[in-house]
């Protein structure tokens, strides 16, 4: 999920980008995800457990809380605890209810822990779903059905997911791994026994639109560069084709928690062979 | 603060959208002692890996292995009875066979002739001991009634009798069966449903069975996989609830096209409708099901009736694939009112495939086990068991699931289920029946399934979009379970240890005293499989008693009776337990219309309370006899 600064600082106003929304950036992706569930709910139930989707971005928050105090000493901004909390919350599904602590607080921990010159190298809930999905397959599964599988859902979904990231101006990152997924649907269905639509099929769902819309453009964990994002896109899909071919059911955040981190390592060799200046990167924003 | 070098371009939109690239290069000055801090840079990995680890730990402990088989003497030990599987040594050789259907259909057949063995126990010849109809579902196949003979075997009379021929091409295959007397002769009769043209068979005093389908008022074809006898206006004479699964329109065996799947893995509304048939004497019955309030086209798998409400006529309750459950709440036989939401019951759409009842906790209330999906790592529905809280209303009912809390929630793709007090011991224990398709040991359609379960409705409900299964299995080989309770909603499997461990396809599952020997036994059919009996041998020191009812006023087969046995146990400690006769319960199935109840050691039996149908007052039979079937009329 796009996760924002949760840092207590606030750099210089340099000139920011023109603005359809009177409001702060930092607000606009949990604003707008909080309206896609909600609406979600009150049509489909789609949360299927809320009491668990609120722990979840409960003790996300509080991890946040936590662990920014423990390192800075400072209150955080808490829209990216909140969002990681909303996806740990909906992505999975388990009939118990320590998954839903573990996730969050993973998720959180990750962003700290798992750092190279200052950047967190994962997707703080995509880390959290994989390894929880990979470590606990017995008791944990990912989301896998539909919201009401009509089009109406879907179209809210996409009409807000398409503000937010154009608002980030990372449409470019959906359209590229869509149109990948969909090249590699292609190629799959030439293999017998795998009808195309068949293939299609999982990006017709509500995951994916979770997925593309608020995970694989989150801007903290993505390289930066309009082509070599559109490159990670489709690495990404391409990752998940193999994945798939083998089977594997977790298939788009396994293949996300393998390339991002991998991009985002080739990106911070590249800019330190530049010789890019860098003071202590240690923000975990 | 220091700025990023980066290029202009990334410059210009930072502060707002790209502030997170801005602050990868920042450097508030207060940070550095902190995170320089050796402690938290060593704590915070520790932590880390230390969940990882405990994620790891937490998941091994939950794959917990089944227990190894003991033998008899010591299973009646240590949990008061043991079960072993007779069928062969009582003379039941029965292997179900599922249809070929459409060839539109052959890449996906084996999920979509996925059902049709069921079981059901019936006294049909009155001579007081139980025999068993079973149903197949190949075409030409042959259903099966096993005859009592008394001495512990049974003996195929279904082609004597007139029920055996039942599955074509052109009329459908069977998919389960339900018996009641609906012209109240004291002879049971039949109602076979279907895939196609349900049937009605009148007993004719238990020497024969004659078909009365025509003229009775049935549908004509009803793509059905569960139906029950209920007498929803306490008229005393039974109605009729058939309940359709795929729609009415759709002939499996002549598809006019293949978009005849569910058109969402959660939320389908474009199943079969149901039929709620009101019995109007003489062998007719009349349609009143939109009358009456049931406007359902959900995919429905199983049908339980019994009196939630307490008013007196009987609930409905429906467990529905790709969806909610369903609960219509009888208006005293005027009509049904969706009651789902008010109970709590219809939020959580999953893919139910079983509805029991029982007093878990001997509190006099019905908690209600509906079945759904658990795959590791696949998908994680967990069973349900809807626990009452609160006196029962005609207004207001609310249900808790406390699966998880009382240890029934996981079985694997889980079918039938029955509660039972297999042990004696005054607390209901559940038999539960687990898998779904078991072919191939390596291959698994899991990751095809995933693909199309997420779909939009345009892609799952054409069946020509599913991926091909060869010869996947699909949840198969998964082991029953059998949990035995401790009277206050605690659930313990101890299958494997007692000897249940076929992993056969189970789908029906029915409980009957088969034997008369004051225990419980279990029959479970399997889907291309066999019939398994499991015969229960209980510890001696532990009693019971049995109730057979008979109405007069009310329906003669006496169902939708409750009865609530009131007793002191070994401690001077009063309990309760609340049973109710019905037809249909759990996944196409019907037990011994007889109701058993286990009393544990050194029972004083007080007295049992009945409550016919339709509202009437209670009976109260005063010191009924132990170890004994007794008998009482209205």
């Amino acid at each position: 999920m796009i996760s924002y600064p949760s840092a207590p600082i606030a750099p210089t106003p340099l000139k920011a980008a023109p603005s359809a929304f009177p409001i702060d950036s930092r607000y606009v992706a949990p604003i707008l995800i909080t309206l896609i569930l909600a609406i979600g709910q009150f049509s489909f139930g789609m949360l299927e457990n809320l009491p668990r989707t609120m722990l979840a971005i409960g003790c996300s928050i509080a991890t946040e809380i936590l662990l920014s105090y423990l390192v800075y000493r400072k209150f955080p901004h808490l829209a990216s605890a909140y969002v990681s909390g909303i996806s740990c919350g909906v992505l999975i599904r388990s009939t118990v209810i320590w998954p839903f602590v573990l996730v969050a607080v993973v998720s959180i921990l990750s962003k700290y822990v798992l750092r190279v010159k200052g950047r967190h190298l994962w997707n703080p809930s995509n880390f959290g779903i994989s390894t929880m999905l990979f470590l606990a397959p017995a008791l944990v599964a990912s989301l896998t059905q539909q919201w009401g599988n009509t089009l109406s859902p879907m179209l809210i979904v996409w009409t807000l997911g398409s503000v937010i990231v154009w608002r980030l101006k990372r449409l470019h990152i959906c359209a590229a791994y869509v149109l990948s997924y969909i090249a590699f649907a292609g190629l799959r269905s030439l293999l017998p026994n795998h009808p195309f639509l068949a293939e299609l099929a999982p990006i017709t769902g509500p995951v994916y639109q979770l997925f593309i819309f608020f995970m694989i453009t989150d801007p903290k964990s993505t390289v930066s560069g309009f082509w070599p994002q559109c490159a990670v896109a489709c690495s990404v899909a391409a990752v998940e084709c193999v994945l798939r071919l083998t089977g594997n059911v977790h298939a788009p955040y396994f293949a996300l928690f393998l390339v991002g981190p991998t991009a985002n390592l080739m990106e911070i060799a590249l800019k330190s062979r530049r010789s890019v200046p860098s003071a202590p990167l240690l923000s975990p924003q | 603060m220091q700025r990023s070098a980066n290029g202009p371009r990334e410059t210009m939109i930072t502060h707002r959208a790209y502030v997170c690239y801005t602050s990868h290069y920042i450097m508030p000055q207060t940070v550095v002692p902190l995170m320089q801090s050796r402690l938290l840079r060593l704590l915070l990995p520790i932590v880390l890996v230390s969940l990882l680890g405990t994620i790891a730990w937490l998941n091994h402990r939950a794959q917990a292995p089944a227990a190894t088989a003991i033998a008899s003497t010591e299973s009646i030990r240590r949990y008061g009875f043991a079960l072993q599987e007779v069928s062969q040594e009582s003379g039941i050789s029965f292997t179900h066979q599922s249809p070929t259907l459409d060839p539109a259909l052959a890449h996906i057949m084996p999920q979509v002739a996925s059902m049709g063995a069921s079981v059901t126990v019936v006294d049909y010849d009155k001579d007081g001991w139980p025999d068993i109809y079973v149903t197949n579902s190949g075409e030409g196949s042959q259903n099966h009634l096993y005859h009592n003979l008394h001495n512990g075997k049974f003996e195929d009379v279904a082609a004597k009798m007139g029920l055996a021929d039942l599955n074509s091409q052109e009329t459908g295959v069977s998919m389960g069966a339900v018996w009641g007397d609906y012209d109240n002769d004291g002879f049971p009769d039949l109602l076979v449903y279907k895939w196609g043209k349900p049937e009605l068979f009148h007993n004719d005093g238990g020497k024969g069975f004659t078909r009365v389908t025509e003229g009775a008022g049935l549908p004509a074809w009803v793509n059905a996989n569960s139906a029950t006898w209920l007498d929803y206006d306490g008229d005393g004479k039974l109605d009729l609830l058939i309940c359709g699964y795929y729609p009415d329109g759709v002939n499996l065996w002549h598809l006019k096209n293949t978009r005849m799947m569910p058109d969402s893995f959660e939320y389908a509304n474009n199943g079969g409708r149901k039929y709620l048939l009101h019995n109007l004497g003489g062998g007719h019955f009349e349609d009143v099901t939109v009358k009456m309030g049931i406007t359902s086209h959900r995919w429905t798998l199983a049908v339980g009736t019994a009196d939630l409400h307490g008013t007196g006529y009987p609930d409905i309750v429906l467990a529905n694939d790709y969806g909610v459950p369903e609960l219509y709440a009888n208006d005293h036989g005027r009509g049904f009112r969706d009651a789902a939401h008010e109970a709590n019951l219809g939020y959580q759409p999953k893919s139910g495939m079983n509805v029991s009842f029982g007093d878990i906790s001997n509190s006099g209330r019905f908690a209600v086990y509906i079945t759904n999906i658990s795959a590791a790592g696949n998908l994680v529905q967990g069973n349900n068991l809807w626990v009452p809280s609160g006196p029962p209303s005609p207004n207001a009912l609310h249900y808790d699931n406390l699966a998880s809390v009382d240890g029934v929630e996981m079985g694997g793709w889980s079918f039938g289920a029955q509660f039972a007090d297999l042990n004696n011991d005054g607390n209901l224990d559940l038999f539960l029946t687990n898998g779904y398709i078991s072919a191939s040991h390596e291959k698994s359609y899991w990751y095809d399934y995933g693909k199309i379960a997420g779909a939009n409705s345009a892609i799952i409900a054409d069946a020509k979009n599913w991926p091909p299964m060869a010869d996947m299995s699909l949840s198969g080989y998964e082991q029953k379970r059998v949990w035995l309770g401790d009277g206050y909603g605690k659930f313990t499997d101890v299958a494997g240890a007692i000897g249940v461990t076929d992993t056969a396809d189970g789908r029906s599952v029915a409980v009957a005293d088969l034997w008369n020997t004051g225990a419980l036994d279990v029959l479970v059919a399997h889907q291309r499989g066999p019939l398994l009996v499991y015969k229960n041998t209980v510890a001696p020191n532990a009693h019971w008693i049995e109730f057979a009812l008979e109405g007069t006023r009310a329906n003669r087969d006496a169902l939708g009776t409750q009865v609530r046995l009131f007793w002191k146990n070994s401690a001077g400690q009063e309990l309760s337990q609340l049973q109710e006769v019905a037809a249909a319960s759990g996944f196409c199935a019907q037990n011994d219309r007889r109701l058993h109840f286990g009393l544990g050691q050194n029972p004083k039996i007080e007295r049992a309370i009945i409550r016919w149908p339709g509202g009437g007052l209670a009976q109260t039979i005063i010191a009924p006899v132990l170890d004994k079937l007794n008998v009482i009329k209205q």
